[in-house]
């Protein structure tokens, strides 16, 4: 398959590519590891007159924690996640996530926030960013606006970026003093390097034996990535018993707007929602008591 | 658009489409057939290079991405006549039935290798679960690799040990 022509700009400086974008509007496409948008060229589901390739732009890779946030550069690679031993502590749901996406090949190419503005509802790292309450960093000619994940994702393949706006970095909230954190992924995949039949996110803050704040993510069981946001609130502030989290789990299903489709029935689906949400916050929640001491 | 690349050791420049796959540059302008085309479509894992020393799947890469890296093929393995332990291996362990497959399989694991000089079963299978073999000869084909961890630590040529045919896991 051979992609549609376009005039393809590499540039090597942040402002050079918004310069880019500014002048190019939604003519042009911003293309990161390309491991999403390449396959769209070729099909031709897409065909911007402008490949804005960002992948030489210095400052956008590395994860580093500080000052109460871990900061996920947006050409982080899966696979730079996938490796670094250091979130095991930090922050495990990303390390526990990035190697059950696609294939390693994929993951040597793809990025973490090339992947959140493709915005596939079967993408993984949406669930994950709307559990962990991350804000996602956009850059345009006018300057910084942080977008919390909850707003970003706003249907099939479509954000709250603008056409002259760039993904610098993703921003997640570090578990303060006296607390502790810690999430899960569970995904549903019929071989691996397919798309989730159903993915789940969930991350856990702990204080005091109760749960200060949960928050779950869905995946590929709607129009986007979704926040089950009944099944969080009613965590809040309860102490994390099997009635609680059974609970949690059933309204996390409810939420799910899962289609009848070649991976599964709406029905079996909602169902694998309820089952990961159970799941993963029993582990979660062993994680984060198990960080507290 | 005026692209230069290293391809197995050598410096190539060439005038390029945008829209130019990294494989079909590879196939169709550098005459390296070795590199194969299967799915077209980032699931099968025929069209696997090197590209600074990481498998990377070139039906999904443009070749003006590649500009000023160095890209390793299955024709940049052997040294001369000496062959790349991996190509031993595939060979003493009968690590390819039609053959479609191998040029992927053996980059792959020549990174492993060069990353995890001992891997374990597991650690093979995860590492070419991106590339697919129709022969499902994956039981020779970790065997081989196996094989190739030995040749590669100066180690004899035993056989290489049973390799269960179980499916491949997760991450740890």
């Amino acid at each position: 398959m051979v992609p549609a022509a376009f005039e393809y700009r590499a540039p090597t400086s942040l402002p050079e590519a918004l310069e880019l974008l500014r002048e190019h509007g939604d003519e042009a496409k911003v293309m990161a590891g390309g491991q999403s948008l390449i396959p769209l060229l070729k099909l031709r589901f897409a065909a911007p007159a402008v490949v804005v390739d960002i992948g030489r732009v210095p400052g956008l890779t590395g994860i580093s924690a500080g000052g109460g946030t871990l900061r996920v550069g947006a050409l982080t690679r899966h696979v730079d996640v996938e490796r670094d031993t250091g979130l095991d502590a930090l922050c495990p749901i990303l390390r526990e996530a990035a190697p059950q996406i696609a294939d390693p090949l994929v993951r040597n190419r793809g990025t973490v926030g090339g992947s959140l503005c493709h915005a596939d509802p079967a993408g993984d790292w949406g669930a994950v960013m709307l559990a962990l309450d991350a804000e996602l960093v956009a850059s345009s000619p006018a300057g910084e606006r942080v977008i919390p994940a909850a707003e970003f994702f706003q249907g099939p393949f479509t954000t709250a970026l603008r056409p002259d706006e760039v993904l610098t970095e993703v921003r997640i909230p570090a578990a303060g003093a006296g607390q502790s954190a810690a999430g899960a992924y569970l995904k549903l995949e019929r071989k691996v390097g397919d798309f989730a039949t159903v993915g789940v996110a969930v991350q856990v803050r702990l204080a005091n034996g109760e749960v200060e704040r949960a928050g779950i993510g869905l995946t590929a069981v709607g129009p986007s990535s979704l926040k089950a946001g009944a099944a969080e609130r009613s965590l809040a502030g309860r102490a994390p018993t099997d009635e609680a989290i059974a609970e949690a789990a059933r309204l996390a299903s409810e939420a799910a707007e899962p289609r009848d489709d070649i991976r599964g029935s709406a029905a079996y689906k909602k169902d694998v929602v309820r089952v990961f949400v159970q799941r993963g916050l029993r582990s979660a929640v062993a994680r984060a008591q198990e960080a507290a001491r | 658009m005026k692209v230069t690349l290293t391809i197995n050791g050598l410096e190539r420049s060439a005038d390029v489409e945008p829209r130019l796959l990294l494989v079909d540059f590879i196939r169709s302008e550098l005459r390296l057939t070795g590199t194969h085309i299967g799915c077209d479509t980032t699931s099968c894992g025929a069209c696997t290079v090197l590209l600074d020393g990481e498998p990377v799947k070139s039906c999904t890469m443009l070749t003006v991405q590649a500009d000023g890296r160095a890209l390793t093929t299955v024709e940049g393995l052997a040294n001369g006549a000496e062959l790349h332990p991996v190509q031993t291996g595939f060979h003493e362990e009968h690590g390819l039935q039609c053959g479609f497959c191998t040029p992927g399989m053996m980059l792959v694991a020549a990174a492993l290798l060069e990353r995890n000089p001992d891997p374990t079963e597991r650690e093979i299978r995860w590492a070419i679960s991106g590339n697919v073999c129709r022969c499902t000869g994956y039981v020779n084909i970790v065997k081989a690799v196996r094989h190739a961890a030995r040749l590669r630590a100066g180690g004899a040529a035993e056989p290489a040990d049973e390799v269960a045919a179980v499916a491949p896991g997760g991450a740890e």
